[in-house]
């Protein structure tokens, strides 16, 4: 009895333990951007890893989002004669939560996972310690250009699934079912606002960036030096992204969307 | 990969995301529409301001004149006062009057006004005097039954006596 509340009590302590070195490695994370951003050339470079790579994933993932949700929302919505508002509610769904979450799971599944690979792979193979042998701060050098370039790629890859995730929906409502093209931009015109909506869904992504690439970069530089110990950060850092990123939405939907 | 081709592919991302959010405030939102300039506010008083929401437009002869800033409660009359902002240049008489009407049969609320025929203007921060209120539906049904129960009644006594009505049920 009491080795299972001993247990139950070290648990406990060591979480806690866990996200308080988390957190110093945030702020750790927070104070080498400026030394980062002087070597603008690598920050650059892992945009290019990072957001260019899931171009590919991320834009077919929008088309096919959008042509299944125009066509789902298409059989409710006909129900109530409502058909013609089709536009409205694929762009404000994409826009204020599919697009910033979805568009983070994926970031999640495929970046961070080549984040938390490759930064367990070089401290497999010692290179951060070769790295702070030579008195070059890896955190400077290797972290944070790519916790920037996370950043900077999340929410114009949201943006991206958003705008590809309407076009397909207008391929399916406009050319597939029939409704009118001129009734679907008008009734999207007259219905989302810019700041409430499409800004709103931007400060979403963008928070979804740093979330995903921190958990990212913690996993892999906190992770085992040995092959299981990086395949099992890996998969971490999926889980853990994912549920933070589905949390987090949750409560800024309640701050941002509570009144109508 | 090279560097100059690496920083190219960046641009074009990049380039991409501002076309992306571009198009998105252009063909998919609201903001090529008016908000950009200044208006001045006039004020109407409602008996009911029925489903009328903040942000509702104002809309002369169905055009979009402007928008509604406040809706507050006058604790002396007990009235609903409303603040609508009206688009600058366009100017109203004096007595113009606001209704709350419904955009289709079910849709969202908003406020119509009626140019009069007056010489003067509205100044800015007048009072709207001309002004009717939404419809509420139950006060709608509620009439309606009573004046069929009053046609019932009508029908059943042809000879109308003062001192005796025709209260058969």
């Amino acid at each position: 009895m009491t080795a299972m509340l001993q247990a139950l009590g070290a648990r406990t302590l060591r979480w806690l333990l866990s996200l308080g070195h988390a957190a110093t490695f945030f702020v750790d994370l927070l104070r080498n951007v400026p030394t980062a951003l002087r070597r603008f050339a690598l920050v650059v470079a892992q945009v290019h890893a990072i957001g260019n790579r899931s171009l590919v994933i991320i834009v077919a993932s929008g088309l096919a989002v959008g042509f299944v949700l125009a066509l789902q929302m298409y059989y409710a919505l006909v129900k109530y004669g409502a058909a013609e508002s089709l536009g409205l509610v694929v762009n404000l769904s994409l826009v204020r939560e599919l697009g910033p979450v979805v568009t983070a799971l994926l970031f999640a599944g495929r970046a961070g996972t080549s984040l938390t690979a490759e930064i367990g792979l070089m401290k497999a193979g010692e290179q951060l310690a070769a790295m702070e042998l030579m008195a070059i701060d890896p955190r400077a050098r290797v972290l944070v250009p790519r916790f920037l370039g996370g950043i900077v790629a999340m929410p114009i890859l949201a943006l991206l699934f958003s705008t590809v995730g309407i076009l397909g929906a207008y391929v399916v409502a406009v050319l597939l079912i029939g409704i009118d093209a001129g009734n679907f931009w008008s009734i999207q015109q007259s219905g989302v606002d810019i700041w409430r909506d499409v800004g709103n869904g931007i400060v979403k992504s963008s928070v979804f960036g740093v979330i995903c690439t921190f958990v990212a970069l913690y996993q892999g530089y906190e992770t085992q030096a040995t092959p299981e110990g990086v395949a099992y950060a890996t998969t971490r850092t999926v889980v853990v992204s994912s549920l933070a990123v589905l949390g987090m939405d949750f409560i800024l939907t309640a701050l941002m969307f509570s009144t109508p | 990969m090279s560097k100059r081709g690496i920083e190219t592919l960046v641009g074009l991302f990049v380039l991409l995301g501002i076309l992306a959010l571009v198009f998105i405030a252009l063909k998919a939102a609201n903001l090529a529409s008016f908000g950009q300039r200044d208006g001045y506010m006039l004020q109407a008083r409602f008996d009911n301001i029925g489903g009328l929401k903040v942000r509702a437009p104002v809309r002369s002869a169905g055009v979009v004149v402007g928008r509604v800033k406040s809706i507050k409660l006058d604790p002396k009359t007990f009235q609903g006062l409303v603040t609508m902002e009206i688009e600058q240049g366009l100017q109203f008489p004096r007595d113009s009057s606001a209704k709350i009407l419904t955009s289709g049969l079910l849709g969202d609320q908003y406020i119509g006004l009626e140019a009069g025929g007056d010489d003067k203007n509205f100044a800015p921060g007048d009072t709207v005097t001309q002004t009717q209120s939404a419809v509420v539906l139950e006060n709608l049904i509620g009439q309606f039954l009573f004046n069929k129960a009053a046609d019932a009644g009508a029908a059943n006594a042809p000879s109308p006596a003062p001192a005796a009505p025709a209260s058969k049920k």
